[in-house]
């Protein structure tokens, strides 16, 4: 490896960000700029019967006051993704309306927009606008969402399904296997819902230009370009090369800012509207209410194992929520994200999953940090281990039974999955095996019964998981149902001083992207990390880009700049043959020059940039300018793995639960920046505990939620974690250039598993076998009760 | 976050505070640490017309010794009592209490005047007050009068402070054993149950928090404790006990119970 690439480097962009110096959407005013708020409904499922806005649009400041009524009525935001119903019908796809027009479907869904000339003046006139409301039932439980008396969240349909699926091998051929298997193991849980909290709320300045009929909008999303072409194409109708969108710096996504919002569309609208650029910022309470949020599956299962603890089948039945509309991914997370995956690192030779999807009157579900993954994930680890405590079997023992052995996707072939899929290199034993000497296994034993006789209770608990992420080859996730295409853009273009700068399509919203991609670019062009800038989040300077999400930017955009890096290259070297004298063919580039190979004879990269764009003494026939543009469609999925482990102590008289350690090893592939990947892992890891022990968010049976404040929703605290100990091995990815596969959601779907079986394992001997998330004490406390 | 209008005001002396909360009467409310007012207010749950700043009170934020009692300004921040060293010595159960409340930027701000004042029923002084039998000091138009701690909580955010009155300090009696020990809810870190027991001889003082909607002074604890019973079981008799999605009934009864006991055992 070169100077850069494998270090520990500081990421460039910190220095503003610890200074307070970003520049967040929040943070840019425009000349003439409003300000608006919304008019939201206090009801999960209700009629709207009147809307008044006549005194709303008396009161001071305000500029104008909208509803369904308004023009905005006829437009809806698109979703991305469609799966059908198993028997051929069509995805149910009502339309998403930026503004609720005849009927409310769930709490905090908005009914107006008051635009005024200050954000103090648009809340004051806000709450002067008048909605007349019959209420109605509403149902919140996706299983319950499916009873045959359901109150419907879409009367166009004679059920709230919005589709069924199924994946895997026959059912009545899994059915049949678990009837002959020597044990079967069955368990019934909810995977939570989880709120994404990203710390930046989201926020969007709409400003139309009406001499240029443009528009330019400001917008804190994980993919501006994605953005431009669902809004101009599917919700507005604008031509999309008037619109400029811009997202510079992002406070956090973790999935909750990829999709395209009502809000954002709405206020594009009435910027046009008014001629005057329109913002809003969500508070946290709209937050709560309005970000996709995530999980939320119910989930029944059966795994059967043969009498030496091999697994023979496993059966899942899973309804999985969509809330009340579908979201821009909405149906491919507990579908393609999530079932693809029940393969899990294990051998199991039949599965089947079996996907009810079902409105809700619920803000809608969509991919959250993992995204489908942490619940496959989840159910897997879960049900192995308590599979082996009913068999007797070690939890490592029969994960070692269990693996698929080693591969490394080059001299031996990728592992053909019962779910669609082909992982592309792993080693799962040596995670395991690595983790094994980093808890110090055995002697944890010995602690453990030496405890349990002072009534301590320590447990252990174990998660070998894999995921796919690096997404997507463009025609496989077509071919499953996706309206866009996955691949990335990076240009590169180098600037006659020879300084380079990059445009990504990949977008960095906490990532570190200004600091890892520089260092693989230097590296390979042999300058310093300082001749480089890396310029994302505008659509005016990135020609084209599928954004960030499904931990995909260094696999995908990153490589994608490799493509263009070599095209410079090849270019570079006929410039530097011709300076030279000498056949390209006898060129080496190294250390950021040319040289003739066996000579002392060599041009700098710098000095063949300058050519480029002063070609008086030129190669004939070659066009000036060194500057090239690539996409990147990835052969394949990337699989990333690891062994997560979690030792806690759980407080006998209270239930409360205290995570003593927490070990992670992970194979994310080749490592650009190893500090990086530790803070993914540690962040990750922070929020898959978080599920496991503390979040939830819960609606009443009303549909109210009551969890829509930090002060009853619970979010990790540097106090509930401890020093968190980090490992790799490195099993290169053989399908990009840079070996890479992924390290942004590792951590969240690897972690939630491994606590709860540690809490098990604590209580084991107390005849506890299973504890519904999150485990708070009183949950704790009761199973320990039973 | 934008809270409703409102006029805001910060007066000099507590006479000027007490003139304006009766010249406003319901509309107006006394601002101290904000801590608890600011955000009900962001969210509009609570628009008071007129806000008393009373920070600016010279004198109010003073720690003093005073014969057998440590006196404490109305607008002493958490922080300053856990680190007076005179409070450490003399009332350590409220150094003990006020390292437990909300976080670094809370305990810097919030004060214990305006925590009383707002009687959350999830604070942690106000079981300390209980135990220490401490008495609040209270100044309304007809001047000032003391409050014993016990006469002072009435139920959900009230108190019995008339609508003229703001709290001017507290006074503790030195407490030479005193023990105060929290199970904090894991969103708001408020006390799902707090429990400050002081030791007086070989009798007990039990103040219990977060249990019911008013704080109360566990007196069946107090006096199984003197007849050498299981004192903690009796933690919860005549109680009517809170519930929420971190504690029902069941589960708040019986950590009120481990909470007694481990207070009564440190």
């Amino acid at each position: 490896m070169g100077n850069y690439v494998g270090k520990p480097v500081k990421r460039r962009e910190d220095a503003r960000f610890l200074k307070g110096a970003g520049t967040y959407t929040d943070d840019i005013k425009l000349r003439k700029m409003t300000q608006s708020a919304f008019v939201r409904s206090p009801y999960a499922h209700a009629k709207i019967l009147n809307i008044d806005t006549s005194e709303a649009k008396k009161a001071e400041g305000v500029v104008a006051v909208f509803t369904a009524q308004d023009g905005c009525g006829e437009f809806g935001v698109p979703c991305g993704w469609q799966v059908d119903f198993k028997n051929g019908e069509t995805m149910r796809e009502p339309k998403h309306p930026l503004l609720a027009k005849d009927k409310i479907r769930h709490v905090g869904e908005a009914v107006a927009i008051v635009i005024a000339e200050s954000l103090e003046l648009a809340r004051d006139a806000a709450e002067l606008v008048s909605v007349d409301y019959e209420e109605l039932p509403a149902v919140t439980d996706p299983k319950k969402a499916m009873d045959k008396d359901a109150p419907l969240v879409h009367d166009d349909w004679k059920d709230n399904a919005a589709f069924d699926w199924c994946i895997g091998n026959d059912r009545a051929e899994v059915e049949a296997a678990l009837e002959k298997a020597h044990h079967v193991t069955e368990m019934e849980f909810r995977n939570q819902r989880l709120a994404p909290n990203a710390m930046e709320p989201r926020s969007y300045i709409a400003d139309y230009d009406v001499n240029g009929d443009k528009w330019t909008l400001y917008t804190s999303t994980q993919n501006p370009h994605l953005i431009r072409l669902l809004m101009c194409a599917f919700a507005l109708g604008i031509p999309e090369q008037k619109v400029r969108v811009v997202s510079k710096d992002v406070g956090g996504g973790f999935g909750s800012k990829v999709y395209h919002y009502t809000e954002e569309c709405l206020v594009t609208w009435a910027s046009k509207e008014i001629g005057r650029p329109v913002k809003w910022t969500s508070d946290r309470s709209e937050a709560f209410l309005t970000d996709a949020q995530g999980r939320d599956h119910v989930v029944k299962s059966k795994m059967g194992f043969d009498k030496d603890g091999k697994i023979v089948a496993h059966l899942t039945d899973e309804y999985c929520a969509m809330g009340a509309y579908l979201s821009t991914f909405a149906p491919a997370i507990p579908t393609y994200l999530h079932g693809t995956l029940f393969q899990g690192v294990y051998t199991t030779p039949l599965i089947h999953l079996n996907v009810t999807a079902p409105f809700t009157h619920t803000v809608p579900v969509d991919a959250y940090r993992g995204a489908g993954r942490p619940e496959a994930t989840y159910l897997l680890e879960r049900i192995v281990s308590k599979g082996a405590r009913e068999m007797g079997i070690d939890p490592t023992e029969i994960r070692f039974k269990n693996f698929i052995p080693p591969f490394d996707g080059v001299e031996q072939e990728g592992y053909q999955t019962q779910v669609a899929l082909q992982y592309d290199s792993g080693n799962y034993e040596g995670v395991l095996k690595k983790g094994l000497e980093m808890l110090g296994y055995e002697d944890f034993r010995k602690e453990q019964s030496e405890a349990r006789k002072n009534g301590k209770l320590i447990g252990v608990g174990f998660s070998t998981y894999i995921e796919g992420c690096g997404i997507a080859p463009s025609a496989v996730v077509g071919a499953l149902g996706a309206r866009a295409g996955l691949y990335e853009v990076g240009q590169v273009r180098v600037q006659p001083t020879g300084k380079v700068s990059v445009f990504t399509g990949s977008h960095s919203h906490g990532q570190g992207h200004e600091t890892v991609f520089a260092q693989f670019v230097a590296d390979k062009l042999g300058i310093p990390m300082d001749d480089i800038e890396i310029e994302h989040g505008d659509t005016d300077q990135v020609a084209f880009g599928m954004g960030t999400y499904g931990s995909r930017s260094l696999s995908v955009g990153g490589s994608a700049i490799m493509k263009s890096i070599d095209k410079i290259l090849e270019k570079g070297a006929k410039i530097a043959a011709h300076k030279l004298e000498a056949a390209e063919e006898d060129l080496d580039y190294a250390e950021g020059k040319w040289t003739v190979k066996g000579t002392d004879k060599s041009v700098s990269f710098g000095d063949v940039s300058l050519t480029a764009y002063v070609p008086h003494d030129y190669p004939e026939g070659l066009e000036p300018g060194l500057d090239f543009s690539s996409f990147y469609d990835p052969a394949n999925f990337t699989y990333p793995f690891g062994t997560h482990i979690a030792v806690v102590e759980v407080d006998a008289d209270t239930g409360r639960v205290m995570l003593n350690r927490f070990i992670a090893v992970d194979d994310v592939g080749n490592i650009m920046n190893p500090m990086i990947v530790d803070g993914q892992i540690h962040g990750g890891v922070a929020q898959g505990v978080g599920q496991a022990l503390l979040e939830e968010v819960v609606y009443d049976e009303g549909g109210q939620m009551i969890t829509g404040s930090y002060m009853d929703y619970a979010m990790p605290r540097a106090d509930d974690l401890p020093m968190i100990e980090t490992a790799n091995t490195v099993t290169p990815c053989p399908h990009n250039p840079l070996g890479v596969k992924g390290a942004g959601e590792a951590g969240t779907i690897g972690s939630t598993p491994a606590v709860v079986n540690a809490v098990v394992d604590a209580l084991a001997h107390l005849g506890v076998t299973d504890i519904q998330m999150p485990l708070k004490p009183q949950t704790v406390w009761k199973a320990m009760q039973n | 976050m934008i809270p409703a209008k409102f006029e805001y005001m910060k007066v000099s002396s507590v006479g000027e505070a007490v003139d304006l909360l009766e010249k406003h009467g319901f509309d107006a409310k006394i601002l101290s640490g904000g801590h608890s007012l600011l955000p009900a207010m962001k969210l509009r749950l609570n628009r008071p017309e007129v806000l008393i700043d009373i920070t600016g009170i010279s004198g109010m934020d003073s720690i003093t010794e005073q014969g057998d009692e440590i006196v404490i300004g109305a607008n002493c921040t958490h922080s300053q009592l856990l680190r007076s060293e005179l409070v450490q010595k003399q009332v350590n159960i409220l150094a003990q209490a006020a390292d437990t409340v909300g976080d670094v930027q809370v305990r810097n701000k919030g004060t214990i005047g305006g925590s009383l004042a707002h009687a959350d029923p999830s604070a942690d002084y106000p079981a300390v007050v209980l135990a220490c039998d401490a008495v609040i000091v209270a100044e309304g138009k007809n001047g000032s009068r003391e409050i014993a701690a016990t006469d002072f909580f009435e139920g959900i955010f009230t108190t019995t402070l008339n609508d003229d009155e703001i709290i001017t300090a507290i006074r503790f009696p030195k407490i030479a054993k005193g023990n105060y020990q929290k199970f904090y809810q894991s969103a708001s870190r408020f006390a799902v149950v707090g429990v400050a027991v002081v030791r007086d001889g070989d009798s007990v003082k039990v103040g219990v928090t977060g249990v019911s909607d008013t704080p109360y002074r566990a007196t069946a604890v107090e006096e199984a404790y003197a007849g050498n019973g299981d004192a903690a079981e009796h933690a919860v008799d005549d109680i009517e006990v809170m519930s929420d999605h971190f504690a029902d009934v069941e589960y708040r009864s019986h950590l009120a119970k481990v909470m007694v006991k481990r207070a009564l055992e440190a």
